[in-house]
C-alpha cells in the first residue's frame, strides 16, 4: 500500500486481465470494463443480475439455482459494462467445483468491479463472504441486498457506518422492485472507473506462529511478483497447500497480474474524499 | 529469508511447503475463526435488530408444518395432486379448440394451397402430412398443459417451497446412500432431466454425484408430463364417474411421479451399497425465507423460459421426426412400408411385454425428444392398422377434434387398459433423451457411465412392464 506514487497512473484505465478473461471464457473486445457478481446462495443475485442488465433470467428460490455462468451486458455512463454471474458460493476457501469457478474469475480475471450481493437479513453470514472477496480484489462494492425484507423484519442496517468499516461502496437494494439499482450502477461505474478508489478492510490479526510463516511468504512474493495486490492471500494459499496457486506461481501466472488499483496518495485528505463519494 | 536475492518460484513453493509443516493443519480453522469473528463484529456494529419479544414469525410456523415428519409428506402430495388436477381439468378445453383450429382448418387449408401451387405429391406428403401434422399434434396435446402446469409449478419454486421438499427427503436420501442435495437435483429433474443433471454440479463429492446423475432420469421430465396426463385421463380417468375422472387422472400422474421417486431412491441405495460405496458427505441446507412471489413476473417468466423453450425444443423434433414418420410410411419394401415392416418386427416382443410395436417404435424415433412420443404413436397407429381419413394417403394424421378421436385411434389399434398403464409405466422407467445423454457424457466424461445411465433404466422399464403384462394376464386368467 505504501508504495511510491507513479505520476503516469491512468485512472480511468481498466484494470481486468483481457487474456486471462479470454482464457475464462469471456471476450472483452466489445466491452469497456467487467464486472463479476459473487454471493451467497440465494441471497437474489439473479435478480440483481437481471435488474442491471434487463435480461429475464429465470430466478428461484432456492440456493444453487445458478450452477451455470450467466453473462449479461449493460451501458451506463457511455461505458459498455460485460456482467457475470458467478455460481453463489458461502465461502471460498474449500475446494468445491463451485466456489473455484468463482475464486478463479476473481483472481485471474481481475474484474473491475466485483459486486458482492448480501442478503441484508443475514448480514452476518454473509460477510464472510465478502470479506473473503475483498482479500482478493480491492475492487469491490457490496449490494445489500433484500432490504424490503429487512424492512418487513423490522431490520434496520447503518449502510454507511458498514461502507466506512469496509472501506468500499455499500448499496442497499431491494431488486425485486428495481429499488436502489440507479445507484448500484453509479458506484459500479465509480469504482470501474477509478473515480471511487477502495481501500477494502483487511483482517490482520493472526496468532504469532502463523505470523512466523507468513511474513517471510509475504516478503518473497513481494520481491517476485511485486506487482501484486493481495500477497497475504497469495501467501496463505500457499501454505494451504493449493494446488491451483501453487500452478499459477510455477506458470508465471501471477506476474501478469499488475496492479489491481492505481496506486493511491495514502493521504488524510484522500480518505476524507472516499468517504464522501460513497453514496 | 535472506536468499532473496536470486528468488525463483520454485523456491517460494518449497518454502511454503517446509513453513506448512511447523505451521500445522489447524492454522485453517483459526483463520476461519477470526474470519467469522470479524464478520460477526461488523454485522453487529451495523445491524440494528427489533425487540424480539413477542413478533409473530410466520415463516416458523408454515416451516413448522411443511416440514414436520406427520405432515410434510402428506402435504407434498396434496400440493402435487391439487396442481396436476388444475392441469388436467383445465387443458382439455384449449387442446381440443387448437387441435380444430390446426387439424381440422389449417390442415385442408394448407392442403388447397399445395393443391394450388402444385407442388409435387411426395414434397407435399413430406412437409404437409409429415412435418406440419406432427408438430401441429406436439403443440395442440402440449401447449395447454404445459401453459398450466408450468406456471403454477413456478410460483410454488419461487415461493420458496423446493428446499422445503429437499429437506423433507434430506433424511431418505442419506439413508439411500446419496447427498441430501440430490433432492435438489431431482427436483430440477421435474423440468427437464438435462438441466437436472447439470445442477448436480452443486454436489461436491463425485460419487454422490455420480449418483444423483444416474438417477436424474427418474425424475419425471415435463416432456413426458403430457404423455402421463394424456394417457392417465383417456385411459384411467374413463373408468370413474365423469365429476372423479379428473382427480382420479391426477391422483395417478402422482402415483406415477411418486413411483419415480422411490425408484430414484432404491437405485440410489443399489448403486451405493455395490458399485459406488462410499460415505456419506454431510451438508448444510439453507431454507430460505418464504417470498410472496410476484405474479405477472413470474407468469412471464415461466411462459418464456419453460412453457415457450420446451414448446420450441419439441417442434424443433417434431419437424424431423413428422418427416420420418412420413417417409417411412410411403417408402414401400416389398409388399408393405418400412414402418409396418418394423413395427410388425417388433410388435411380437412388444405385445410380450403389454406394449406393441408401434410404442417401441416410437421410442426409437423419439429418442431426440419425449414431448414427440404421443403424435408419433398416433401416426404410426393410423399407418400400421390402415385406417383412412379423409383419403389423403398413408402416414396422415386422423383429423381429430377431440380426446375421444386419440381414443378411437388407439381402440383400433387394440389398446387395453394394461397398454395404457405399461406406457405410463415405461414413459417414466425408460432411457433418457438425447440430449439427456449428451449431457450426461460432458458432465461424467466417461463412455462408460453414460452407458450406464442410459441402458439401466431401459432394462429395468422392460423388466417391470414385462412383470406388470404377466400378473395382468394371470390375474385375468384367474378370474
Amino acid at each position: 500500500m505504501n508504495k511510491p506514487i507513479s505520476s503516469n497512473t491512468c485512472l480511468d484505465c481498466s484494470a481486468h486481465h483481457e487474456g486471462n478473461l479470454l482464457k475464462l471464457g469471456i471476450d472483452m473486445q466489445n466491452w469497456d470494463y467487467v464486472v463479476a457478481m459473487a454471493g451467497n446462495p440465494n441471497t437474489g443475485k439473479s435478480t440483481v443480475f437481471n435488474a442491471l442488465t434487463g435480461l429475464r433470467q429465470h430466478t428461484g428460490n432456492w440456493p444453487g439455482k445458478t450452477v451455470v455462468r450467466a453473462e449479461g451486458g449493460f451501458v451506463y455512463q457511455d461505458h459498455r459494462y460485460k456482467l457475470v454471474d458467478l455460481p453463489g458460493t458461502y465461502s471460498l476457501l474449500s475446494t468445491s467445483p463451485d466456489e473455484e469457478v468463482a475464486r478463479n474469475f476473481v483472481l485471474f480475471g481481475k474484474p473491475d468491479v466485483t459486486v458482492v450481493v448480501v442478503d441484508a437479513t443475514r448480514l452476518e453470514r454473509n460477510l464472510n463472504l465478502a470479506l473473503q472477496i475483498m482479500e482478493i480484489t480491492d475492487r469491490t462494492v457490496i449490494c445489500l441486498n433484500l432490504m424490503d425484507q429487512a424492512r418487513s423484519h423490522n431490520l434496520k442496517i447503518d449502510d454507511r457506518r458498514l461502507a466506512r468499516d469496509l472501506g468500499v461502496p455499500v448499496i442497499p437494494t431491494a431488486a425485486r422492485y428495481d429499488e436502489g439499482i440507479p445507484q448500484l450502477l453509479q458506484a459500479i461505474d465509480e469504482v470501474a472507473t477509478g473515480q471511487f478508489v477502495c481501500q477494502p478492510h483487511r483482517i490482520k490479526s493472526e496468532s504469532l506462529s502463523l505470523k512466523g510463516a507468513l511474513s517471510p511468504l509475504i516478503d518473497q512474493i513481494q520481491t517476485l511478483f511485486p506487482q501484486l495486490p493481495n500477497s497475504r492471500w497469495v501467501a496463505l494459499r500457499l501454505l494451504d497447500g493449493d494446488s491451483r496457486i501453487i500452478e499459477a506461481i510455477l506458470e508465471g501466472e501471477l506476474e501478469n497480474l499488475g496492479p489491481n488499483i492505481p496506486p493511491i496518495l495514502n493521504s488524510e485528505m484522500d480518505k476524507e474524499n472516499s468517504k464522501e463519494l460513497i453514496p | 529469508m535472506s536468499s532473496t536475492k536470486q528468488l525463483v518460484p520454485e523456491q517460494l513453493v518449497t518454502n511454503a511447503e517446509s513453513l506448512r509443516w511447523k505451521v500445522g493443519s489447524d492454522f485453517h480453522q483459526e483463520l476461519m475463526e477470526t474470519m467469522y469473528a470479524e464478520a460477526a463484529r461488523l454485522a453487529e456494529r451495523a445491524v440494528v435488530y427489533p425487540d424480539k419479544s413477542s413478533r409473530f414469525d410466520l415463516d416458523r410456523t408454515i416451516d413448522r408444518i411443511i416440514t414436520s415428519r406427520m405432515w410434510g409428506f402428506p402435504m407434498m402430495l396434496i400440493m402435487l395432486t391439487i396442481v396436476f388436477w388444475i392441469t388436467i381439468s383445465g387443458a382439455n378445453i384449449p387442446s381440443s379448440m387448437l387441435a380444430t383450429l390446426f387439424l381440422d382448418m389449417g390442415h385442408p387449408m394448407l392442403k388447397n394451397i399445395s393443391t394450388f401451387i402444385g407442388l409435387p405429391w411426395w414434397l407435399d406428403g413430406l412437409l404437409i402430412d409429415g412435418m406440419y401434422i406432427s408438430t401441429a399434434w406436439v403443440v395442440a396435446v402440449m401447449l395447454p398443459p404445459m401453459a398450466i402446469f408450468f406456471p403454477l409449478f413456478t410460483l410454488l419454486e419461487d415461493f420458496g417451497y423446493l428446499p422445503r421438499v429437499a429437506f423433507n427427503l434430506d433424511h431418505l436420501f442419506k439413508k439411500a446412500g446419496g447427498h441430501g442435495k440430490q433432492a435438489l437435483s431431482m427436483a430440477m429433474g421435474f423440468g427437464c432431466n438435462a438441466a437436472g443433471v447439470i445442477a448436480t454440479r452443486i454436489i461436491d463429492s463425485p460419487r454422490e454425484r455420480l449418483i444423483a446423475i444416474i438417477t436424474n432420469n427418474f425424475a419425471l421430465c415435463n416432456g413426458r408430463w403430457p404423455t402421463q396426463i394424456l394417457i392417465a385421463t383417456l385411459f384411467i380417468g374413463t373408468l370413474v364417474p365423469a365429476h372423479l375422472a379428473g382427480l382420479i387422472s391426477a391422483l395417478s400422474v402422482v402415483g406415477v411421479a411418486v413411483l419415480g421417486i422411490l425408484l430414484t431412491f432404491l437405485v440410489s441405495w443399489g448403486l451405493s451399497s455395490t458399485w459406488l460405496k462410499g460415505e456419506t458427505s454431510a451438508f448444510n441446507l439453507e431454507l430460505p425465507p418464504y417470498r410472496p412471489p410476484r405474479v405477472m413476473q413470474t407468469l412471464y417468466t415461466s411462459l418464456i423460459d419453460r412453457t415457450i423453450y420446451v414448446l420450441w425444443r419439441a417442434v424443433v423434433f417434431a419437424l424431423p421426426a413428422g418427416a420420418v414418420i412420413w417417409a417411412s410410411s410411403n417408402i414401400i419394401v416389398g409388399d408393405s412400408s418400412v414402418a409396418v415392416h418394423l413395427i410388425d418386427y417388433l410388435n411380437p416382443f412388444g405385445l410380450f411385454i403389454g406394449l406393441n410395436g408401434v410404442i417401441l417404435l416410437a421410442y426409437i424415433v423419439a429418442i431426440p425428444a419425449n414431448e414427440i412420443i404421443i403424435p408419433t404413436i398416433l401416426m404410426f397407429t393410423v399407418v400400421s392398422t390402415g385406417l383412412e381419413g379423409a383419403g389423403e394417403g398413408v402416414g396422415v394424421m386422423f383429423e381429430l377434434d377431440s380426446q375421444s378421436g386419440i381414443m378411437d385411434i388407439f381402440r383400433t389399434g387394440s389398446w387395453t387398459l394394461l397398454t395404457g398403464i405399461n406406457l405410463m409405466l415405461f414413459s417414466l422407467i425408460h432411457n433418457p433423451c438425447s440430449t439427456t445423454i449428451y449431457t450426461i457424457y460432458k458432465e461424467t466424461g466417461s463412455i462408460k457411465w453414460t452407458t450406464v445411465s442410459a441402458l439401466l433404466p431401459l432394462i429395468m422399464g422392460f423388466l417391470v412392464v414385462f412383470t406388470v403384462a404377466q400378473m395382468w394376464r394371470l390375474v385375468d386368467m384367474l378370474f
